[in-house]
């Protein structure tokens, strides 16, 4: 029997039609960093929304003043944890354009597989997140198994698995051993069959896609207004990737496409996510051919031939005078770091990361400042949760991929 | 992190190496029944089933859900369920950077919690700060709340945190019952400005 | 590929004149920059203006040069056109004893946070801003801490032995 629907008009300024407020407080569950959201809801739906961040700033663009060049790779990683390779290339490629230092194309290939690894990396976390927001945990479990094969491929090549400080201006700190090749032959090999069966659970799940689907839109225009890029730009439809636009790192070799959805909401943001990973895939296998056409005694190169900033092989430095001076000269901060003004922005995990660097000719730069996606992603979100439900602002939150490293600096 | 010397001082046979057996506690075993002292059976019960509370703020909350993923499964020792209520959780575990606008909140979920609990700082930047040494960063939550195990490394592997987590099993499983009514730990908490 | 770098210096030349203080070139990128009261106004001209089209707002930031006498805080924009891939920076120089800027929440709504930010870590005041409080510090902080002549450390420490950390 269906029961029947009654209207009841509550008069305005009554008492029972008050609007609450709810914290959506600093400490959520374990998952998504800290950041807090305070909502005026008229029952169910929300009403008005204001966010507080600054929960996690630990002040990187001061402390970067500090240190010398290569000693902030350490600070980027701590951006977007879930990718810290990314931020650490993206640090290095920003130096190399500051100092005018060229790699050669086996060492940008090697980078392009880290770099599309960290994305696999940072795209599972997201998207598993926000399985788990609407219900469904299985699929995070059975998908951290194969970032933990992803976190044994960072320790082969750089001995970290999460902050990672991966290589160094000019290139990488070692060649990749034979280990760290027969990680990624089976991480090529195993995960696509893995990832078939986690979009098998999502993509047309009923439960899934009414959750999804319509929750959490934005328009393509409020987007740029608001200086949206990445994964939740494309899923409006704007077709902006940094790889495409501005390639660096030898991107221009390799082919692959953009995925790019129409309606912005949480299924488009969750489906460009999904064909990102095998996009990623198709260019890690492209990468690892290219690497592997290497031969012979290109097949040693991992760096780039400049002395001035690269630190020589520790027996040159012990045996030779210009690599003794080398060493000297560069752990001590005397090389001559030319004064000038660089921005330079790479593909992050979660959009343009984009760094601005102002040298003065000294060791440690001048100013530093990191443009953050997630920081300019979360302005939007009282927009974007207007008028919603608040399960469904939930499960946008976590479609936004709103890391809180990165959002806070 | 556990250094190979301590297992040096359990005898094991040749069979055994490589395996820790846990301990009966000291008591009288029967038919059908075991006897032993309350606070020693209440140790077991608790240790076995601390139910954690996440406070996962950056990096090490990352190295934590590896931790809870099925390769270093976590919950084998007890605690499968983790909850984000202060007021059902025995076990705090801080991970991450505390900065100064955090602490207050972080206190708070401290104070919500009821006895007895324990806390675990995990990571360089919740024991003393880390790399962060800022104006903005609190060096080490141990200024605002008093801390039982912390766990060192950025972020510390999950082994590690294992390690923390055993750690504070056996700190729970030889407390005293009468520990949070005597003097010492209400000095203790009278230190921190808590009631 | 119609806009070049003397395209634009040449539309901001003409609409501007003598506004515009200086050009830069820097490692691709061209800089401009702005008398302080017009940041607004050239603003307004790259996005408005169907040739130019400077649509997208990448970042603002702000730098502080002590020795500058007179104009120690920048205000930095960077804008892009994405249809053409153009990128540009736009400076303004304000003196820190009143460094009152309009804003360009109008314009970009991204602006919004960005400003913040700027007033939170450089103390700029933003002419016109909805919402100006600090965003990443603690709202009770009374001074700008990114300016040169604070220290990064936190002050109030007593447990620190200064000998020990080499300071």
């Amino acid at each position: 029997m269906i029961a029947e629907q009654v209207n009841i008009n509550l008069p305005e300024g009554s008492i029972e039609k008050k609007t609450t407020r709810l914290n959506l407080g600093p400490t959520h569950p374990a998952t998504h960093g800290v950041f807090q959201n305070i909502l005026e809801m008229d029952g169910e739906r929300i009403i008005k929304a204001e966010s507080t961040v600054g929960y996690i700033h630990r002040a990187f663009e001061k402390l970067a003043e500090r240190r010398p060049l290569y000693q902030i790779t350490t600070l980027t990683d701590r951006l977007n944890y879930c990718s810290a390779p990314l931020n650490n290339m993206g640090w290095h490629l920003t130096c190399e354009k500051l100092l005018g230092v060229k790699t050669p194309k086996r060492v940008d290939y090697l980078r392009v597989i880290i770099m599309e690894l960290s994305r696999i990396s940072d795209h599972l976390i997201c998207n598993s997140i926000v399985g788990v927001d609407t219900g469904a945990y299985t699929g995070f479990l059975y998908v951290m198994q194969y970032r933990e094969l992803i976190y044994e491929i960072y320790e082969e090549v750089c001995g970290s698995r999460l902050t990672t400080n991966m290589g160094r201006i000019g290139g990488f700190e070692r060649n990749f051993n034979d280990t760290a090749f027969r990680k990624i032959e089976k991480f090529l090999e195993e995960f696509p069959k893995v990832w078939k069966e986690f979009e098998n659970l999502f993509n047309r799940n009923r439960i899934f896609i009414e959750r999804t689907v319509g929750t959490g839109a934005i328009s393509a225009e409020r987007a740029l207004n608001y200086g949206f890029t990445g994964p939740n730009l494309r899923a409006a439809g704007v077709d902006y990737d940094v790889r495409v636009h501005s390639p660096y790192s030898s991107y221009e070799d390799f082919d692959f496409i953009i995925p790019v959805g129409k309606t912005g909401d949480n299924y488009d943001r969750f489906m460009v996510r999904n064909e990102e990973i095998w996009q990623s895939l198709s260019i890690i296998r492209q990468a690892y051919e290219k690497v592997q056409a290497f031969k012979g005694a290109e097949a040693d190169v991992y760096h780039a031939d400049s002395p001035e900033y690269y630190l020589p092989a520790k027996a040159d430095v012990y045996t030779k005078m210009e690599a003794l001076i080398y060493h000297f000269k560069i752990v001590m901060g005397e090389t001559d770091i030319p004064a000038g003004e660089v921005y330079n922005c790479i593909e992050g995990g979660n959009g343009e990361l984009g760094f601005y660097l102002i040298s003065d000719g000294g060791r440690s730069p001048f100013r530093l400042h990191f443009r953050r996606p997630c920081f300019i992603y979360y302005q939007a979100y009282p927009e974007i949760i207007k008028d919603t439900m608040l399960s469904d602002a939930v499960v946008t939150l976590s479609s936004l991929n709103l890391i809180a490293g990165e959002m806070d600096a | 992190m556990a250094r190979p010397v301590r297992f040096n001082l359990i005898e094991k046979s040749s069979a055994d190496r490589g395996i820790n057996q846990v301990q009966l506690p000291e008591g009288h075993m029967g038919e059908g029944f075991f006897a032993t002292s309350l606070d020693k059976v209440v140790g077991l019960a608790r240790k076995n089933s601390m139910w954690p509370l996440p406070f996962a703020t950056s990096c090490c909350g990352i190295e934590f859900m590896a931790t809870m993923g099925s390769h270093y499964d976590l919950s084998r020792f007890g605690s499968e369920r983790v909850g984000f209520s202060p007021r059902q959780c025995d076990l705090l575990m801080v991970m991450g950077t505390i900065a100064k606008k955090m602490g207050p909140v972080l206190r708070q979920v401290y104070l919500q919690m009821a006895e007895p609990r324990w806390v675990m700082a995990v990571g360089a930047c919740a024991s003393s700060g880390g790399i962060f040494d800022t104006y903005s960063v609190l060096q080490g939550i141990d200024q605002i709340i008093p801390v039982d195990v912390y766990v060192p490394g950025c972020p510390p592997r999950p082994e590690a945190i294992i390690d923390g987590v055993l750690k504070i099993q056996d700190l729970v499983q030889d407390e005293s019952l009468r520990r949070r009514n005597g003097d010492q730990y209400k000095a203790l908490l009278e230190g921190y400005g808590i009631q | 590929m119609s806009i070049t770098h003397d395209f634009i210096k040449e539309k901001l030349n003409n609409q501007f004149g003598d506004k515009i203080l200086a050009w830069e070139e820097s490692y691709g990128m061209l800089a401009a920059t702005v008398q302080h009261d017009h940041n607004l106004k050239v603003l307004t001209f790259l996005h408005d203006e169907p040739t130019l089209g400077f649509q997208f707002l990448t970042d603002i930031t702000g730098v502080h040069y002590p020795d500058r006498n007179g104009e120690e805080l920048a205000v930095v924009y960077h804008v892009h056109n994405l249809k053409e891939n153009v990128r540009l920076r736009v400076k303004i120089f304000v003196p820190i004893e009143k460094p009152d800027v309009f804003t360009a929440t109008g314009l970009y709504s991204g602006a919004n946070w960005m400003e913040r930010e700027t007033y939170d870590f450089f103390g700029v005041n933003f002419i016109g801003h909805p919402d100006l409080r600090r965003v990443l510090n603690v709202d009770e902080m009374d001074y700008f801490p990114l300016r040169k002549e604070y220290p990064l450390e936190d002050q109030t420490r007593i447990d620190k032995d200064d000998e020990m950390f080499g300071r």
